[in-house]
């Protein structure tokens, strides 16, 4: 009789950092996505005792219970002054905020400017899903020309509202930023890009060489009121054009350190 | 430590930097912008953390987050920036965070204007922000005081996990006057339980003002609020000059206090049983010590730089046993010890005959 071996090989785990709990977030949503991606990075870091998040008012309003760090939950907006506070005292922590486009782009455009502008040694990750989630489908500063929205029912109009803003191509301008790049969260491919910035992001931090902030284009099925297939064709046939992924600040010191393992 | 002449702005500075804060945000507003020049030069000097915010409202968030930490944080500004600074303050409370806040207060509303005012006494007292809360706000009435006070603010930051507000006017800030500072106590090292300093070797630690549901809510609304009723219990203070026998009792804090008690003492001078009730805790009100007076004044004289707002607090503890008059000035005019004697006279000559 002959006894078969059987090996096994663990593909795929839950990270560390990331809590063994239910989310809230939609079906079809990408957040879910973008905090695996964080929590794997912190994990093969080794920075999650160390690592402070700062969630911010939106759908990842709860972020702060589904990492295994330590984490607070900022006013609408107001996450990188918050980050800045917790920064400037621990300075050997690593503090990221995490940040929707109306937090982001809209009532929190002087704080992120002005971290980016102080070169402040914290990550964000910014999503970028073109819309209100949380309220219910609004507009966003980043609703593209044309798109409807609940509070843009005939469609975006930018003699009324203006142009949706590009954040990651703004705050490049700033010196104090070592790190600005756009990624995408559509498909593998752009998924696997997406972590590498991340983890680059989050090395610089470690490294002390400023701000560094990684914009995920992202999806919200529930709000644009499509499927989750759909929505990701969606955003790569209409977000990518006026988004185009790339690197839009990368700093000497931090292109040094890319290069190095 | 020997009394030096110390302007006041420099004094609150000073006396939070020798309670060991740790870490300072403002921005620039008069009358009380060398409160954060002090900062800038001395913080980093000590390796503290100063920095100059982009606006109020970042000042007050960067407060938030370091407050987190668990560390001894503060931040000044004056009547227009404390609007600012209202949504920020909420979060903390709703956190129960320690944080000092030094507000030296101007005329309003508005831009209004950069005399001193004690205009905004609803907005420090009632909330700060929304929400069911009240800070502890204290108001110093001189130099000496506001150093006394910015030490104790600290301790009962941390004591209650709470805002703490030190309200000087204008004119406590721009003046200087001799003061002795207190030795200085290094940073704390140790960081309490609950902050935020990396989640190494224990679960996380959250600090969050959100509460979904609507009971949970509750329950938190009612800790508070309990939290509140044994700040009531324990932490009321004024001064109280010549109140034994006093017909008329003439109540005001800060420099309104400060230059009634001055008309008051020359009341007494002359033989007219007056005298002065001035709280040093706004919020809590010093009601355990002032409601026994309604049953002994004949008349209360409430005297404000203002259009009467800490007036409703005294009318509330003397609940109608007697007439609560008032007296202020407003836009940023500081009255003078002789017109206030001018109202008191005019008052004690219109009190009941005494031994009635």
């Amino acid at each position: 009789m002959t006894t078969a071996v059987m090996t096994e090989k663990l593909v795929y785990k839950r990270p560390q950092a990331l809590l063994d709990v239910e989310t809230h977030y939609c079906p079809g949503c990408t957040h879910g996505i973008a905090h695996r991606l964080i929590a794997e990075v912190l994990d093969e870091l080794g920075i999650r005792e160390r690592t402070i998040g700062v969630a911010p008012v939106g759908c990842a309003v709860f972020a702060y219970e589904y990492f295994n760090v330590d984490g607070t939950e900022a006013a609408h907006g107001r996450a990188p002054a918050m980050a800045t506070g917790i920064k400037r005292v621990l300075p050997d922590r690593i503090v990221f905020t995490y940040q929707g486009d109306g937090d982001l782009a809209a009532i929190g455009t002087a704080e992120i400017v002005h971290v980016a502008v102080r070169g402040e040694n914290i990550t964000t990750i910014f999503i970028n899903n073109a819309i209100y989630g949380m309220t219910g489908g609004q507009m966003a500063p980043t609703t593209l020309p044309g798109q409807v929205t609940t509070s843009s029912p005939g469609g975006r109009s930018v003699s009324l509202a203006g142009y949706p803003v590009r954040m990651s191509e703004l705050l490049a301008n700033t010196p104090g930023a070592a790190y600005i790049v756009r990624r995408s969260l559509h498909n593998v491919k752009e998924i696997n890009r997406a972590k590498k910035a991340i983890k680059l992001a989050f090395r610089a931090q470690m490294e002390g060489l400023g701000f560094s902030m990684v914009e995920l284009l992202s999806v919200c099925p529930t709000g644009w009121k499509m499927t989750p297939p759909e929505a990701m064709q969606w955003l790569e046939e209409h977000m990518i054009p006026h988004y185009p992924l790339g690197d839009y600040k990368v700093s000497d010191e931090v292109r040094a350190l890319a290069k190095r393992r | 430590m020997a009394r030096e002449l110390l302007k006041g702005n420099v004094a609150l500075a000073e006396a939070a930097i020798r309670a060991g804060v740790e870490a300072y945000f403002g921005y620039p507003i008069t009358p009380q912008t060398e409160l954060l020049e002090h900062m800038s030069k001395r913080m980093p000097e000590l390796g503290r953390a100063f920095l100059q915010a982009e606006s109020e409202v970042a000042a007050i968030n960067m407060v938030y987050g370091a407050a987190c930490t668990g560390a001894r944080v503060m931040t000044s500004s004056s009547s227009p920036g404390i609007s600012l600074m209202q949504e920020g303050l909420s979060y903390i409370a709703g956190s129960e965070v320690p944080v000092v806040v030094v507000d030296v207060m101007r005329g309003g509303p508005g831009l209004g204007n950069i005399q001193p005012s004690q205009a905004d006494y609803f907005q420090v007292t009632r909330s700060a922000g929304h929400g069911n809360y009240h800070p502890i706000v204290l108001g110093p009435a001189s130099v000496q005081e506001a150093i006394d006070l910015v030490t104790l603010a600290f301790d009962l930051a941390d004591k209650y996990r709470h805002i703490v507000s030190v309200v000087a006017d204008g004119l406590i800030g721009q003046m200087m006057e001799p003061a002795e500072l207190p030795p200085m106590q290094p940073v704390r090292q140790e960081r309490p339980d609950w902050a935020l300093t990396g989640a190494k070797g224990r679960p996380p630690n959250t600090i969050a003002s959100l509460v979904l549901q609507a009971e949970p809510l509750e329950n938190f609304n009612k800790h508070l609020q309990a939290k509140m009723q044994r700040i009531k219990e324990n932490e009321q203070r004024q001064l109280e000059m010549w109140t034994e026998d006093a017909r008329l009792i003439v109540v005001g804090y800060g420099t309104a206090g400060r230059v009634a008690q001055s008309a008051v003492k020359r009341a007494r001078d002359e033989g007219m049983k007056v005298g002065m009730f001035r709280p040093i805790t706004l919020w809590p009100f010093p009601e355990k010590r002032l409601s026994p007076l309604a049953d002994q004044a004949n008349a209360f004289l409430v005297v404000e730089m203002n259009a009467g707002q800490m007036v409703d607090d005294v009318r509330l503890v003397v609940e109608g046993r007697a007439p609560v008059e008032f007296y202020g000035r407003m836009g940023g005019v500081v009255p003078v010890p002789e017109e206030i004697y001018d109202v008191i006279r005019d008052l004690y000559d219109k009190l009941p005959a005494s031994g009635g």
